[in-house]
């Protein structure tokens, strides 16, 4: 049976791992290559890297830590943050990356996907979504989420943009459920099972873990494939050895 | 000990050389078939597609050069489709090494596809490339077409009924997985292979 996956978030601003509180106040959390190495160590099932600040500015990733990353981990990563184009995903996946995960980019000129997919096959294309519930309680995407003062509100609706991202050939969808971001308080398992309803590519929640709880919640209530966090676990407050016994114990599926 | 990756376009072939590394082995990233003739061991990675993939081999003029070899051969993810007869993924002609046919995932309720993620190793049959495999280890997994069980199959794994993760055949051997991927477990594997 395939295993539910812990995937621990890196957010990389200026080559050194932050976190924020509600996308905002970021304060540096350690180095790249030592935190990936302890969440290897610790049984991360994979590690997502976002640049978040590379597609407000306008850059793409800057290559150099995916290749210092890609000689010492021996888990699977996915890299984010300003790919634009086949030829930046190229230099990425090139530099040692297994996925690459557009948002911002896809929202802006969505065959950005199609030729993804085209280029390199479904499995190596991941679609994130920033996703926040409007006054009329629709969900809706949201661009340039890695800098509050070019983040944007879209009209394109979330669970639209998710059946579109797949038709256009996305391998993997990550939501992120912003408005439980950073907060601790759960997933958003409301828009989290309605996204699962129309997803059927693997889907990833983040945004709003704070306890072993809300893992299991997200797996045996959302049915998601993989949880996303940052926070919890650069902080300590879950470990994720004792994360994925208590979710064994659980009857989650997980690699121990 | 001489290793080489053939270097057919795949993405993942840096990752799969830093693999080697960590083992201890510098492997020489070529296309030339002399090179790939003389090695002690070949490694056929591969993520993409299987047309293009073999597009690439005989655009390389590598076919024939890869059926004639004797030493042993690892082909990796889509590097292990290619080692089979055909791909149903374009309706592609492969190497013929393995009597198979390769087939996309059956569409079932609740089966994502592509399989994408951590999945159990049931080993079949003895074989020195399973050498240390225990009934819990799992691999890293990203594919959407799968080579089906045969006798071929030292190890299968179930997502939606029993596919074929590691086969061989003669000097010919795959992993449908990611063995540099796939942590600890990925490493023995990789590891099994240099020591054939």
């Amino acid at each position: 049976m395939l295993s539910r996956r812990i995937i621990p978030c890196l957010d990389v601003r200026d080559g050194k791992v932050v976190k924020g509180v509600r996308f905002r106040d970021h304060v540096v959390m350690g180095e790249i290559v030592e935190l990936a190495l302890r969440y290897r160590d610790e049984g991360a099932d994979e590690l997502v890297f976002y640049d978040i600040t590379a597609s407000p500015e306008g850059r793409s990733v800057d290559r150099a830590w995916v290749e210092r990353v890609a000689r010492v981990i021996d888990i699977p990563f996915c890299v984010a943050g300003g790919i634009r184009s086949v030829d930046d995903a190229r230099a990425v996946l090139h530099a040692g990356a297994d996925k690459i995960s557009v948002n911002s980019p896809a929202l802006e000129r969505p065959g950005l996907i199609d030729e993804l997919a085209a280029a390199f096959g479904v499995q190596c294309v991941v679609v994130g979504i920033d996703s926040l519930r409007d006054a009329d309680g629709e969900w809706r995407v949201r661009q340039y989420t890695g800098d509050p003062t070019k983040t944007q509100a879209l009209s394109r609706q979330t669970l639209r943009w998710m059946v579109e991202a797949q038709q256009r050939g996305a391998g993997e969808i990550v939501l992120n459920c912003m408005g439980s971001d950073g907060v601790r308080h759960g997933y958003d398992l409301e828009q989290l099972s309605a996204a699962r309803a129309v997803c059927h590519v693997p889907l990833i929640a983040s945004g709003g873990a704070g306890a072993a709880e809300h893992f299991r919640d997200a797996f045996a209530q959302a049915d998601v494939d993989g949880a996303l966090a940052a926070s919890v676990f650069h902080s300590g407050l879950i470990a994720i050895p004792e994360l994925k016994h208590y979710l064994h114990g659980q009857d989650v599926a997980v690699r121990l | 000990m001489s290793v080489v990756l053939v270097d057919a376009g795949g993405t993942n072939i840096g990752s799969v050389r830093y693999a080697l590394q960590r083992l201890g082995v510098d492997a020489a990233l070529t296309s030339d078939a002399a090179s790939i003739r003389a090695a002690d061991k070949v490694i056929l990675p591969g993520v993409g597609a299987a047309s293009p993939g073999m597009a690439r081999l005989r655009e390389l003029g590598l076919v024939d050069l890869l059926r004639s070899l004797t030493q042993p051969v690892l082909g990796v993810c889509l590097g292990m489709q290619l080692l089979c007869k055909h791909s149903e993924e374009g309706d592609t002609e492969c190497l013929g090494l393995i009597p198979a046919s390769v087939r996309r995932f059956a569409e079932a309720p609740g089966l994502r596809i592509p399989h994408m993620g951590w999945n159990r190793l049931v080993a079949q049959q003895s074989h020195p490339l399973l050498a240390g495999l225990s009934a819990d280890d799992q691999a890293y997994f990203v594919h959407s077409y799968a080579v089906p069980v045969g006798d071929y199959s030292l190890a299968t794994t179930d997502y939606g009924g029993e596919f074929s993760a590691v086969i061989a055949r003669d000097n010919f051997h795959g992993m449908q997985f990611h063995p540099e991927r796939s942590a600890a477990v990925g490493a023995k594997l990789l590891k099994n292979f240099l020591e054939l």
